[in-house]
């Protein structure tokens, strides 16, 4: 009797937990699979399951696959000039966030004056306002100066904008970094300087990686700040996608639109693929930190 | 640390700050107290073998000489904060002051854009956050006790929604409610109602940004509880086990308290987060039943006009939104820190 509750109760919880898979993958899937039909069939009006066999695909293209969709945005719409923008964008940021976060946050996890409290305070204000907030504040000086719609001045705002971000996280992680480590070095006659760079930058990868990552995300995702301060041709990948969404709907290009999303997507899935521990351990971090 | 190698570390993350995000925000606010100039206009008499005519032109000289001197604009004080674009203090007197109940009070309110998005943005982040809570807790729950080799492939799969990009999440999702995507056709069957579109009404659209928010949000309270168990005491569940308790009362009186500062956290990031709610309106195409405060300075910089001056004011009062938000941690923190020393 009790045998038999108990596995009632397990199935109950493995198929709650398929559901839930089933919902956070499925539409991916979805529109993977889709992207390689036409849109008569993605976007079926007579039958769903259109979408699924490809039967206009078939009879357009003699395949249930086309690669037009991908032909159309990648060559026609020149998507590949985003993805080479979003290339460059994501280098530079996590690089230049990386190497002056590290910097000023080992300082704010070794020193205990008031002025560090207030810069994390701060910090954390900072983190909470949205990003857009700030865009009305760049565009008159970018005009004026001449430098709007360049790669370089997006980098260096979406740098400056995951500081906060950056700072907490990696001065969570230099914090359990014990301080007499590079204590240690110093009596041994070493300035704070070659302190870190011989005794803690050996041991803080671990932490750079999972930060990297999170700083490379905010830079691949962001939309408003990008869209905002980037002219057309350089434009990344999400705000090309955007942009996307006004023109191929009167034009009937939809499946170019569809195509460019999965594209963008492929990357993402890749990273969630490789670095799945890092994300998870970057995630609960902060929160295990309080 | 020394004053003075501290200040070297730091220099160049407090530059990038000082410079990029609180110059900015300064200019922000000088923005929202500025409208731009007027043209000069001048009227001159011309005369021909006809008569004389008055014409009124633009200045072009006075005008350019005007903006060179007063580059901000003619300073116009709170006046924008209380145009009917923002605050709307005249509508807002004249529809307190016509409505019967609260309900046609808050009906007429949010006729008036900044309202609107106001509506909009704390519903969402007060619907959404809670939901995400409690379905994050249950999925941590059931994948907690599923087969270990399991885990690895569901955790992958739970994390898609949170990483990727929410605009293309959105339009993702779009796609497939479109009345001719796979959901729209499957809603259409479920109502038998083939001209059912989500599309169309506003509480449709709301109930669909939600959903949005929700899948997108669960990844990372899913995340979190998850490490979050893997703490709880053994022998505490041995001895509620051996006292009787069963499933529901361990979660209860055991699982939930430990988790409690997680909650707090998660809670704290969401409310943040979802404040800020902007691309799912964007991927949705929903701006014609649902703002929100990003959304509304995001529409007013972009086109051809850029309003800076109405976006500067949007801005400032989405970031007092954010501080009077973010306020009780802003306290905790103080707090910690003065326990600390």
């Amino acid at each position: 009797m009790k045998k038999t509750s108990s596995n009632r109760f397990s199935t109950l919880i493995y198929s709650f937990i398929i559901i839930w898979v089933f919902l956070a993958s499925f539409p991916f899937f979805w529109t993977f699979w889709g992207s390689f039909k036409v849109e008569l069939d993605f976007f079926s009006i007579s039958n769903w399951y259109n979408a699924v066999t490809g039967k206009n695909t078939l009879d357009t293209y003699n395949s249930q696959f086309t690669g037009a969709g991908y032909e159309g945005a990648w060559v026609q719409e020149e998507f590949w000039r985003s993805f080479v923008n979003s290339g460059i964008v994501c280098f530079f940021v996590v690089l230049t966030s990386l190497t002056i976060g590290t910097l000023g946050a080992y300082a704010l996890s070794r020193s205990n004056y008031k002025y560090t409290f207030w810069l994390l305070i701060t910090a954390l204000i900072f983190r909470a306002m949205p990003p857009i907030t700030l865009v009305a504040g760049y565009l008159p000086p970018f005009f004026e100066w001449n430098i709007w719609g360049i790669l370089p001045t997006t980098i260096i705002v979406l740098v400056s904008i995951n500081q906060p971000f950056t700072l907490w996280m990696l001065h969570s992680f230099f914090q359990n970094i014990p301080k007499e480590l590079d204590e240690s070095a110093k009596v041994d006659g070493c300035s704070q300087f070659q302190a870190f760079r011989h005794v803690i930058i050996p041991v803080m990868w671990p932490g750079v990686i999972t930060t990297g990552l999170f700083s490379f995300l905010l830079a691949y995702n962001d939309f408003a700040v990008t869209a905002m301060l980037l002219s057309d041709e350089n434009r990344t990948m999400i705000p090309k996608i955007a942009a996307f969404l006004g023109t191929t709907y009167t034009e009937g290009n939809v499946m170019f639109a569809v195509a460019a999303v999965v594209s963008a997507t492929v990357p993402l899935f890749i990273l969630v693929m490789f670095f799945q521990k890092k994300i998870v351990s970057g995630l609960t971090q902060g929160a295990v930190k309080g | 640390m020394k004053h003075k190698t501290f200040f070297w570390f730091i220099l160049p993350t407090f530059l990038a700050m000082l410079i990029f995000i609180f110059l900015p925000i300064i200019s922000v606010v000088l923005q929202s107290v500025h409208t731009p100039h007027e043209n000069v206009l001048i009227t001159v008499e011309n005369c021909d073998p006809f008569g004389c005519k008055k014409v009124t032109s633009i200045d072009h000289e006075a005008t350019k000489n005007l903006n060179q001197s007063e580059p901000l604009g003619k300073f116009v004080g709170l006046d924008i904060y209380f145009d009917r674009g923002h605050l709307a203090i005249e509508n807002f007197k004249l529809i307190w002051e016509n409505s019967e109940n609260i309900f046609s009070f808050v009906q007429s309110l949010s006729n008036l854009p900044f309202y609107k998005a106001v509506f909009f943005t704390l519903t969402f982040t007060f619907t959404v956050t809670p939901i995400m809570l409690l379905l994050g807790l249950l999925i941590a729950l059931g994948v907690n006790s599923i087969s270990k080799k399991l885990r690895g492939i569901v955790i992958f799969f739970s994390l898609l929604p949170m990483i990727v990009t929410p605009l293309i999440g959105s339009i993702i999702l779009f796609w497939m409610i479109d009345s001719r995507g796979i959901i729209g056709n499957l809603i259409q069957w479920l109502f038998d109602d083939p001209n059912l579109s989500l599309k169309a009404s506003t509480s449709l659209t709301w109930i669909m940004l939600i959903v949005y928010g929700v899948w997108h949000a669960i990844p990372f309270s899913f995340i979190v509880f998850y490490a979050g168990l893997q703490t709880v005491p053994k022998d505490q569940l041995e001895s509620a086990k051996i006292d009787g308790a069963n499933k529901f009362e361990e979660v209860i009186y055991i699982i939930i308290p430990h988790l409690m500062p997680l909650i707090t956290f998660v809670t704290l990031m969401q409310l943040m987060d979802n404040f800020r709610v902007f691309e799912p309106i964007v991927g949705f195409s929903a701006e014609a039943h649902a703002t929100s405060l990003s959304w509304i300075i995001f529409n007013d910089l972009g086109g051809e006009t850029r309003q800076l001056s109405a976006a500067a004011t949007s801005s400032i009062l989405t970031i007092i939104g954010v501080i009077i938000l973010l306020s009780p941690v802003l306290i905790r923190t103080w707090k910690d820190f003065k326990f600390k020393k």
